[in-house]
């Protein structure tokens, strides 16, 4: 059957055995009886997207700031090349991995090569200086996340999707091999939520970068993902290719949603189609 | 696009580097204009007569070694220091409102100097900092405490209200032991509302070394404020320890501040106008914003001196009073442009 590029990818390396630089073992976050998090091991493949979904409160933020070590697990722990990410230096952390967090605001007046110029911050020092080297990372972030052209706006005065862009190539300027992504296509349009996933997409298969993306649109995280999480009352609830988990019972189960599954005869793709007592009467007064 | 070799981060920070000395001539043109200028006039070929090659003898040489100069010396201090404590603040608050008076650092730093002095006499001049210090610390702690738990939490908004809060009622303590004990205020009276008349080098021989160093922990500090202004987990995904950063900045500012009302009393709204005019020459990054907030803050308060001792002649006005004067409605201004 006929594939999107980016799934087809995942039947290539399937069979290989993947490695894990980044994982967790039974973190548990948050306080009291009911914790976000209980006991969620996960092991991110590396050089893959992998989309994490899940209803509000679900708790699939919360595992993205642990493994990013933006928040500190009550117990268990997160693992970076082998170490626990919230004992190794911070600054450390940030040259392999880079974080974009939920709808993050530029201070105003901020240009965007500004902006991404502070992707450099973990390369730099007291003793070590603005560099050609750094100087080049902007550049080439700046190109790789096609926000080259408005480098001297300040961020503020640019749409939804461009301002998006420009932390992204904030991101890529850190010039980390892992990427974590907090819902980074909320509140734009369609169109720009697709532009924003192939780029994201393209980072994974052809830099080979790993990337963890939180995302709420169901067909968008099924058409995009290598691998799929689905989180519900603070654990994982499956996780796989889309092919193998995106089907009815799952979203029925995970997000209480009743929808249909169907795979689009041109893309291959899967999509969610929902439905509730409204759209059956619809159904039924469209029938009559 | 990306192939115009030349980087426009080299051109923008090329204008911004090159603003650097004409800011610090700019000040020195002040600085010695503030020498010259006064009840007796003096050619500035004298002035610097004066500095070169002093001559205890000459009664000119006296007045500008005795009077001018300390006070010349002062003016650019505080100026430089309040401003670059509002640049700090309004970058870690993330909050264009703060400014060391607005938040109550000031009044804090005053009314611990004043508590003191009417609980065990004028201090000791070495200790005056040191209680102005405490004073402004305890007090930020606590506008930040109230902030904190009103609901939405330490918000730009909550943080203004609290910090207006807190200096008025510590205005008001300030007010009751005035009315209790006025030989004390006597000395105090015009120190409180900002004065940088009648001080001597004494002062500035002690808070100088520490207004200095906590002015170079500010340049060093700043390129990470620029990143706490895009967030938090921003800042702490880029790998900066956000939490000790803020510490190290609540310090820097709290000396900053507490020196400057040690050596010139509350001089309320510098902080807040000078990092404002600063972020029109260089945008949004700290690197530069703190530097020319130093040195705009500077020429700043020396010229707002220079009209302070000539406007109404033979009578000068509190310096503070004119910053207060001009600063007020600047701060409407911003308030104006925020609500819309």
């Amino acid at each position: 059957m006929a594939r999107g590029t980016h799934v087809r990818s995942t039947h290539a390396t399937n069979a290989i055995t993947t490695q894990h630089r980044l994982r967790s073992q039974a973190l548990v976050s948050g306080y009291g009886e009911q914790p976000v998090l209980r006991d969620v091991s996960i092991d991110i493949e590396d050089g893959k997207l992998t989309i994490l979904v899940g209803a509000n409160g679900s708790g699939k933020s919360t595992l993205l700031k642990n493994l990013a070590r933006i928040l500190t697990p009550g117990s268990g722990v997160a693992l970076l090349d082998g170490k626990d990410i919230h004992k190794t230096p911070t600054r450390e952390i940030a040259r392999k991995l880079g974080l974009l967090p939920q709808g993050p605001i530029a201070p105003e007046g901020l240009t965007v090569r500004e902006l991404v110029a502070q992707g450099r911050f973990p390369h730099q020092g007291l003793m070590r200086q603005w560099t050609r080297e750094d100087a080049k990372a902007v550049d080439k972030a700046m190109s790789r996340a096609l926000v080259t052209e408005f480098a001297d706006r300040p961020v503020d005065s640019l749409s939804g999707g461009q301002r998006q862009r420009c932390w992204i190539a904030m991101v890529l300027a850190q010039e980390t091999d892992i990427l974590l992504l907090d819902e980074p296509t909320t509140f734009l349009d369609l169109k720009v939520q697709v532009d924003l996933m192939e780029l994201l997409a393209e980072l994974a298969h052809e830099d080979g970068r790993t990337l963890v993306v939180v995302l709420h649109e169901l067909s968008l995280a099924a058409a995009y993902a290598d691998h799929l999480v689905m989180m519900k009352d603070g654990r994982i609830a499956h996780a796989g290719t889309p092919d193998e988990i995106f089907t009815a019972p799952h979203l029925k189960e995970v997000f209480d949603l009743d929808a249909h599954i169907m795979r689009d005869t041109e893309s291959g793709q899967l999509l969610c189609v929902p439905y509730g007592a409204q759209l059956w009467r619809k159904r039924a007064t469209r029938a009559a | 696009m990306s192939v115009a070799a030349p980087s426009v981060e080299a051109r923008s920070q090329g204008v911004s580097v090159a603003g650097i000395p004409l800011l610090a001539t700019l000040t020195v043109l002040l600085f010695a204009l503030h020498i010259a200028v006064g009840a007796k006039p003096l050619p500035l070929s004298t002035v610097w007569e004066a500095i070169t090659a002093r001559d205890q003898t000459i009664f000119d040489h006296m007045i500008i070694w005795d009077l001018r100069l300390p006070r010349a010396l002062i003016a650019l201090t505080v100026g430089a220091a309040l401003s670059v404590a509002g640049a700090l603040m309004q970058g870690v608050t993330r909050n264009p409102l703060a400014d060391p008076g607005i938040l109550g650092l000031m009044a804090g730093a005053s009314f611990a100097v004043v508590i003191t002095t009417y609980l065990f006499g004028p201090s000791a001049s070495g200790w005056l900092p040191w209680i102005a210090s405490a004073g402004a610390l305890a007090t930020a702690l606590v506008v930040y405490v109230i902030a904190h738990m009103a609901p939405g939490g330490a918000t730009p908004l909550t943080l203004t209200l609290s910090g207006a809060a807190i200096s008025a009622f510590l205005a008001a303590i300030i007010s009751i032991a005035h009315l209790l004990s006025e030989d004390t205020f006597d000395n105090l009276r015009v120190w409180l509302t900002g004065s940088l008349a009648g001080r001597d080098l004494a002062m500035l021989q002690i808070t100088g070394p520490w207004i200095a160093l906590a002015l170079g922990a500010g340049l060093i500090l700043a390129r990470q404020v620029t990143a706490l202004t895009m967030g938090e987990d921003v800042a702490k995904g880029l790998g900066i320890r956000t939490g000790a950063l803020k510490i190290q900045l609540l310090l820097v500012v709290v000396v900053l501040t507490a020196c400057a009302v040690a050596l010139a009393g509350p001089m309320g709204f510098v902080g807040l106008v000078i990092p404002h005019v600063a972020r029109l020459f260089v945008g949004a990054d700290y690197r530069w914003i703190v530097p020319y907030a130093a040195l705009i803050g500077a020429a700043y308060l020396l010229g707002i001196d220079i009209v302070a001792r000539i406007a109404i002649p033979p009578r000068e006005i509190s310096t503070g009073i004119i910053t207060a004067m001009i600063g007020a409605p600047f701060f409407i201004q911003l308030v104006r442009m925020r609500a819309k």
